[in-house]
């Protein structure tokens, strides 16, 4: 069994409840060991590096050093927890004099940034290190015929650059098929969901929400899976507050990549937190029989 | 004598941590505003910012509600045949505003952001109605409405937290804080 150091993120303590119970289940059924961080604490999102971008990244070094001294690269389930600690730890290996600064500050907490461990989004853990075809032999119910629209979102893919997995993904709906769903061609599924701006600027973030929401509908999904739980929240939760601004009746369900994934390794819906949605997916799911 | 930095110097050098050529580079092709979802809600485009802040308009580009409206998703940054990350710039006014107290006329992204900021100073972690329920008024009666209905579904499905949690270490990690920026009240 593979370990890793795991930072949830301060959504998934609650908001995002399923996520945290669903990543848990399928983590446990294909082999991966994710041991939470001890003590850990938030990223930053990304308000901090309004205010200070130093301050910003002296947060994610907090939980970078914790995971070098298990020794454990850091795996995180959410995309901006993810982007985040991702270009830390970058920045702070190429610039020695900002790594020194941070180190100061550190000290405070005894600990200290090296730079040793990697910073992994789960999706990529159970794709690239898992495996396609080990998940594959594990599928025991394929969600056969289940139209889904793989959202990517923003901060999994971007800022990186120069790299045709980012440009053009595919990992997203490769696992779809793996476990037996049709991924819908999703021409927005790498555009932001507006997800942080939705309490700064409520009506743009509607706007990206609704065409996103369209989108899907057009390209006949019938259900919405996210890497990320900003996406989850503001795609679902919202979906009321889009509807009533832009005279739509959607009701489109928006469940975690790991959710499907679950169903379809047979861990029962109840242990992926399926049921705690605002939109249920109940309908859709018993047709493939969830 | 110290010399005194252009506005258009000032901004290329927010980009401190960041891989980015600077804003010098920018040729204004507006890839930017054509990849940006936002750029309806902006005042100015990217592009126009960028052409803003190289003829020195500050005052003009800190009025601009342009950099608050950036949902930071990047898409202009990777597709800049200019290499600069036009988001990481978005971020830079942010900083520019806030240290100036410029932002007063577009108070929503600021005042998030000081709140975000104290509550992780003072928790540690991030606590969602804390951020939410003071702007809750903002978004009219019916947003008000739908604002409720939403909170009262998350509460009954158990997605709401009650209260905020603690990290066991939070006086070290105030005091890490601390060596970096005095914010968020003495450690």
């Amino acid at each position: 069994m593979k370990a890793y150091s795991y930072f949830p993120g301060c959504s998934l303590e609650r908001m995002a409840a399923s996520y945290r119970l669903s990543a848990a289940e399928t983590a446990r059924a294909l082999g991966v060991e994710l041991r939470e961080l001890e003590d850990w604490n938030c990223c930053g999102a990304t308000a901090y590096f309004h205010i200070d971008e130093l301050l910003a990244a002296t947060l994610c070094a907090r939980n970078l050093a914790m995971a070098e001294q298990e020794g454990l690269d850091l795996v995180t389930p959410c995309s901006g927890c993810y982007k985040n600690m991702y270009f830390t730890r970058a920045h702070l290996r190429e610039d020695p004099d900002l790594a020194e600064h941070v180190n100061t500050a550190l000290a405070e907490d005894g600990l200290q940034f090296r730079g040793t461990v990697q910073v992994r989004h789960l999706i990529e853990v159970l794709v690239q290190d898992v495996g396609l075809p080990e998940i594959k032999k594990r599928v025991t119910h394929p969600l056969r015929g289940l139209r889904v629209a793989p959202y990517y979102g923003c901060q999994i893919l971007r800022p990186r650059k120069g790299r045709e997995d980012d440009e053009q993904p595919r990992f997203f709906e490769d696992l779809l098929t793996t476990i037996g769903a049709s991924p819908v061609d999703f021409p927005l599924r790498d555009r932001c969901c507006g997800g942080s701006l939705i309490v700064t600027h409520r009506q743009a973030a509607l706007s990206m929400a609704y065409a996103l929401l369209q989108d899907a509908i057009d390209h006949e999904a019938e259900v919405i899976a996210t890497v990320c739980p900003l996406c989850q929240v503001n795609l679902e939760c919202y979906q009321r507050h889009v509807n009533r601004t832009f005279g739509t009746n959607f009701g489109l369900p928006v469940l975690y990549f790991t959710q499907l994934l679950g169903l379809a390794l047979g861990i029962p819906s109840q242990r992926l937190g399926i049921g705690k949605e605002l939109i249920s997916p109940a309908p859709v799911l018993a047709r493939v029989g969830g | 004598m110290a010399r005194t930095l252009t506005f258009e110097q000032e901004i290329a050098n927010l980009f401190y941590a960041m891989d980015s050529n600077p804003v010098q580079a920018c040729i204004q092709c507006g890839i930017c505003s054509g990849t940006c979802p936002a750029v309806a809600f902006m005042q100015h485009s990217p592009r126009a910012i960028i052409a803003m802040i190289r003829a020195g308009q500050k005052k003009a580009v800190l009025a601009s509600n342009t950099y608050w409206a950036c949902a930071s998703c990047y898409a202009c940054s990777v597709k800049c045949p200019q290499g600069i990350d036009v988001a990481a710039m978005m971020y830079g006014l942010k900083r520019y505003s806030l240290w100036r107290n410029h932002y007063r006329t577009v108070p929503l992204g600021a005042d998030f952001s000081r709140r975000f900021v104290r509550l992780i100073t003072k928790y540690g972690r991030s606590y969602e109605p804390g951020l939410a329920a003071p702007y809750v008024l903002r978004h009219g009666f019916r947003g008000l409405l739908d604002e409720i209905r939403t909170a009262l579904g998350l509460l009954r499905k158990g997605r709401l937290p009650l209260l905020p949690h603690r990290i066991k270490r939070a006086e070290s990690l105030r005091r890490v804080i601390w060596q970096i920026l005095p914010v968020g009240g003495r450690a």
